[in-house]
């Protein structure tokens, strides 16, 4: 691998200002799953590793009534094994427990996952669907985006050279309010999702009072559906329902076709999979 | 250049200091500077698992562990397995279930095995097959590696 330099600052001052100081050759290190391969396959050739797992923000896993604060660094494993987030943000726990094996997921940050902006990352429609926002700081101070704004295209993402994405903070669930991701992948685990589709919604009764669906690895970048949600919202919980909104996420979409799957079979499968993580993320709020 | 660092954890319950460059990951530093070559290099990029390790209880690929991560945690790897020469329960029953063929991923699979037994001793076969996924094996088919684990997590319990 090639040689570069390795800080573990134990302050968020201290990392944001050796980021700052190498403007762009520095790069933040949490699990590693990703950086590591990708500079030993010279992807990335940084001259700074900044190891952030010391930083205390940067692993805060913690509940309120202002809603959930999860630290950039805090990895996948910690994140399912939370009783909270599998009962409240089940969508969450979903993608962290089929990010890779569980060695990656012992390691790997849904930061990371997020600040990767691979168009198939399996924890950003979660994101998304749980209308998380991301709390940056950088040499000019914090600043918070909307994470269906974060990522800008494949790899790349709104951060500036020298600042970091610090945490994710999610709303309160309301009451009667369920989530769920699903992928399709052509094996059982350790794959990449061919389609992956988070969703949200709130129950009134009957009625859907509020959803938020996205879509995966149907775009550059994992999108925020805002016209299925509106094909849902008013709408009640039903398979009809379910399926109309799945016909709206097709007629949305533009995929790509590649080895995994072509645009055809993509633009199917995203129907499939909207009705039926439509279909859980309802059974998961009437429970 | 970088210059090298001194780290210090604990490996297999014996504290070890060792010199590395940052560029060095844990398997490397496992397998060429600590002499452990019982954790096996596959694919190098996290997908097969025959670098497994616990690393303060948890597996993780090794070679997606930079070394010098490692100052002040307890490392576990297959040279620790067996007590004093005699083999622990799990390697018996990779052994009496014939779980391996040629070897190369057996030091993986029973640290993932190991990990996945004490956080869950009686798990069901979906789960051990969830929890091993992170583990490849091309020659076994999986289902012999199965039992064996099904094998010693009866033996733990007994």
């Amino acid at each position: 691998m090639r040689d570069f330099e390795y800080e573990a600052p134990s302050t968020l001052d201290a990392a944001v200002a050796l980021l700052a100081e190498h403007n762009g050759s520095a790069r933040p290190l949490a699990g590693g799953t990703d950086l590591i391969d990708h500079i030993r396959t010279d992807r990335l050739a940084p001259n700074l590793v900044v190891d952030i797992k010391k930083i205390p923000e940067l692993n805060i896993l913690e509940h309120s009534a202002d809603g959930l604060r999860l630290g950039a660094a805090v990895c996948c494993s910690r994140i399912y094994g939370d009783e909270t987030i599998r009962q409240q943000y089940s969508a969450l726990a979903d993608s962290a427990s089929i990010i890779g094996g569980i060695q990656i997921q012992n390691r790997a940050s849904v930061g990371g996952n997020l600040c990767n902006a691979g168009p198939a990352a399996d924890s950003t429609p979660s994101l998304i669907a749980l209308g998380a926002t991301c709390v940056i700081a950088g040499p000019n101070g914090r600043r918070e985006v909307p994470v269906e704004s974060f990522c800008v295209t494949k790899g790349k993402t709104v951060l500036e050279p020298g600042e970091i994405l610090v945490e994710l903070k999610f709303p309160s669930r309301p009451s009667g309010s369920g989530s769920h991701y699903r992928r399709f992948i052509p094996r059982n685990e350790m794959d990449i999702a061919v389609v992956g589709v988070g969703a949200s919604v709130t129950l009134d009764g009957d009625t859907i009072s509020d959803a938020r669906v996205s879509l995966g690895a149907v775009a550059i970048v994992p999108l925020l559906a805002k016209e299925v949600n509106d094909a849902l919202i008013g709408k009640p919980a039903t398979d009809e329902t379910y399926k109309a909104a799945g016909e709206v996420a097709r007629s949305i979409i533009d995929p790509i076709t590649d080895m995994r799957g072509t645009r055809e079979f993509r633009i199917h499968v995203t129907g499939v999979l909207v009705e039926r993580v439509l279909r859980e993320a309802v059974a998961r709020a009437n429970s | 250049m970088s210059s090298k660092r001194i780290v210090t954890c604990t490996v297999n319950g014996r504290e070890e200091s060792f010199l590395c460059k940052p560029q060095q990951t844990l398997l490397e530093v496992l397998r060429d500077v600590l002499d452990l070559t019982g954790t096996k290099e596959g694919c190098s990029n996290g997908n097969c698992g025959a670098c497994s390790v616990l690393m303060d209880g948890k597996v993780v690929d090794s070679c997606l562990v930079l070394a010098v991560e490692c100052e002040g945690v307890e490392l576990e790897t297959i040279e620790g397995v067996a007590d004093h020469g005699h083999l622990a329960p799990v390697q018996n029953a990779f052994l009496e279930n014939a779980a391996l063929q040629c070897g190369i991923c057996t030091p993986g699979f029973i640290m993932a095995t190991k990990a996945l037994l004490k956080q869950n001793p009686n798990p069901s076969e979906q789960e051990i097959r969830f929890s091993l996924a992170g583990n490849l094996c091309r020659c076994t088919g999986y289902d012999k590696i199965i039992r064996a684990v099904q094998d010693a997590a009866d033996h733990k319990i007994a």
